[in-house]
């Protein structure tokens, strides 16, 4: 069941920004749903449609079950975790984390033991004291994340909650977040503009380009199976090249003449490859499917090596695990080296959106 | 070199090096004139004004009532009367110009609203009372105008009310400014995460905006009241006499009366009152009360 469904939703900011175009949208009742995007794109403007924050300028808004397009901020039943973490901070921690439950008039006993649970499930129970200014990044995004949760909203709204933090600890959340998710069982809609975070966390995703939303599906299903270029671009790197198809498996290209497994259509098309898909020999072990190119430049970034080839003119990509030298089959190339690649038939995606 | 490494008496060298100048200025201008006055507020007056020793109490006994004659709390009724002048005035002052910060900081031509707050600064203080008596006297401006609407007129020139006007007009930019910028600086932000949490409009500007301007507003009281308190000139000119505030009492002692003695003394009770107050404030506010302040 749909627990937040948006029907071709519009805004425009004066004068003439069309933050939204027309989405439609909805969002399972428990699941981690990402709204990926580059910044710009309309994610944080649909989060905000969501928080109350905004009223969009036409469409349909529900929140379980029910129309709030009328409904304020303070009436939903969905709470927010802000980007700036917007903790009170005049507020001890404890009293950032009870404002929701004191708004609601509950009992002081009850307060009480709710703030110190949330504090139990986001591990910060012995800062309940503190103020915002004596907590590093981390610990006010934990209160944040408490004071949203101890409201238990049907609907969990967080605006790139990790974007402040260096890059370990947000590693680190991001775990941590999913267990949370899975704990509480509410439904987290995230807003991001990192693919990794978003790969990483969701249980289903949507890429967002210039107030659209360019594809729905679970994260493997976009990552594998792109339908835009946007799509394929975005999310990773991927080696995309313009396709004629000749019959429904085959199509000309400026590599040459390629087989694909997925069917093709009538008309011209994209096709994409991601870099790891790629092999790379010095030998030729096939006849289909293989380009002959040239090593222009070496990435070497730790865990692989990434390869810039130049295929007669078309630039391709192509990341290698960086493996033990002494493993069978393994190579390694300078720059200059002619190489053979081998686009594997199943592994060319038809781009056609 | 090592800063921690140096022993106090050079650290002191090094301090006086770069606030000598502001220290001195302190010192002739502020600290000197404050000790002659605190010497003179335990001295006689002279038959001509001279200033005559042994030092005594009697001019502090004096001032809280205790006369050769008994009990007499004149100057504790003046002392009163100007304390409650003072925080009605700065009331106010706070429901006037709160109000107006926000609306200049929210306003698309703030830049020409904060010029015309500032702009009576232009104008010679005195000017600007006289001004009021041109209002406000038998046949001045509000008269005339009631007149023509066929009211009877009223007696505003001298008066209470006068004098409160004037004086509200003459502070409020004082209180303006200081919660003009505490506005500016709002984390808007923080409303939204109110409003998110179940409170409603005014349970969210009362518990996220309201704190944020909190400084600006003490301050702006600040800037208000101790001025208020102490004033003469305004109470003298609107009041014609007729209004006594302890400014007006510590201006005759040094004036017509010439007695600099118990002008000294009265003057100390009333510092001594503004620094009490100020401290009461600075614990209540805890630590860093005085540093939000300043």
């Amino acid at each position: 069941m749909a627990i937040v469904e948006l029907k071709n939703v519009r805004k425009t900011y004066p004068p003439d920004t069309q933050a939204l175009k027309g989405i439609d949208l909805a969002i399972k009742e428990g699941e981690f749903f990402s709204l990926l995007g580059p910044s710009g794109c309309g994610k944080t403007t649909l989060l905000r449609i969501l928080g109350g924050f905004e009223v969009p300028d036409a469409g349909e808004v529900y929140i379980a079950g029910r129309d709030v397009r009328q409904v304020p901020p303070y009436e939903r039943p969905v709470n927010t975790v802000f980007q700036n973490y917007a903790l009170f901070p005049h507020m001890s921690v404890f009293d950032n984390v009870a404002f929701g439950l004191r708004m609601r008039g509950l009992p002081r006993d009850k307060i009480r033991a709710r703030v110190m649970e949330a504090l139990a499930l986001v591990q910060i129970e012995e800062l309940a004291h503190r103020r915002p200014d004596e907590l590093s990044g981390g610990q006010k995004q934990r209160v944040a994340l408490a004071r949203a949760l101890v409201n238990e909203p049907k609907v969990l709204l967080l605006d790139e909650p990790l974007g402040a933090l260096d890059l370990k600890l947000r590693k680190q959340l991001q775990i941590e977040l999913m267990r949370l998710q899975r704990e509480v069982g509410i439904t987290f809609v995230y807003v991001t503009h990192d693919q990794e975070e978003a790969l990483v966390m969701s249980d289903r995703m949507a890429v967002m380009n210039q107030g659209k939303i360019e594809q729905v599906g679970l994260p493997e299903e976009l990552y594998e199976r792109p339908k835009t270029p946007f799509v394929a671009r975005f999310l990773g790197t991927s080696n995309l090249f313009e396709a004629t198809p000749v019959d429904q498996h085959r199509a000309r290209t400026p590599l040459g003449e390629l087989t694909v497994r997925s069917p093709l259509p009538q008309h011209p098309v994209l096709l994409s490859i991601r870099p790891e898909k790629l092999r790379l020999s010095r030998a030729k072990h096939r006849e289909q499917n293989v380009v002959e190119a040239v090593v222009r430049d070496i990435v070497y970034t730790g865990a692989e090596n990434q390869y810039i080839l130049d295929a007669g003119g078309t630039e391709l990509i192509a990341y290698t695990l960086n493996a033990d030298i002494s493993e069978p089959g393994y190579e390694e190339y300078d720059y200059d080296e002619r190489v053979y690649v081998y686009l594997p038939p199943e592994n060319l995606v038809v781009v056609d959106g | 070199m090592d800063r921690s490494a140096a022993r106090p008496w050079q650290r002191f060298l090094r301090l006086l090096v770069t606030v000598w100048p502001g220290a001195l200025w302190l010192v002739f201008f502020l600290v000197l004139p404050t000790l002659l006055m605190l010497w003179a507020s335990f001295l006689h007056r002279g038959a001509y004004g001279e200033l005559h020793g042994p030092p005594t109490l009697e001019n502090y006994l004096r001032f809280f009532g205790v006369t050769p004659e008994g009990f007499d709390p004149l100057y504790l009724k003046i002392l009163w009367r100007s304390v409650v002048f003072a925080v009605v005035v700065t009331v106010v002052t706070l429901l006037l110009g709160y109000p107006l910060a926000f609306a200049i900081a929210q306003s698309r031509h703030k830049d020409l609203l904060l010029l015309l707050v500032v702009l009576p600064f232009w104008t010679n203080f005195l000017i600007r009372i006289y001004a009021w008596i041109v209002i406000f006297q038998h046949r001045g401006v509000v008269n005339a105008i009631l007149t023509a609407l066929g009211a009877p007129p009223l007696h505003l020139y001298p008066s209470w009310f006068a004098v409160y006007v004037g004086t509200v007009y003459t502070y409020l930019p004082f209180l303006v400014l200081p919660v003009y910028t505490a506005v500016e600086r709002i984390d808007w932000n923080l409303l939204e995460a109110a409003y998110d949490l179940g409170a409603g409009r005014v349970k969210g500007f009362w518990h996220a905006v309201f704190p944020q301007t909190l400084p600006g507003m003490v301050a702006g009281v600040l800037l208000v009241f101790i001025p208020a308190l102490g004033t003469f000139v305004i109470s003298d000119l609107l009041g014609a006499g007729r209004v006594v505030l302890i400014g007006n009492v510590i201006q005759q002692q040094f004036g017509v009366v010439r007695d600099w003695a118990f002008g000294s003394a009265a003057a100390f009770v009333l510092t001594g009152l503004v620094l009490l107050g100020l401290w009461v404030y600075a614990r209540l506010a805890g630590e860093k009360g005085l540093d939000r302040l300043v």
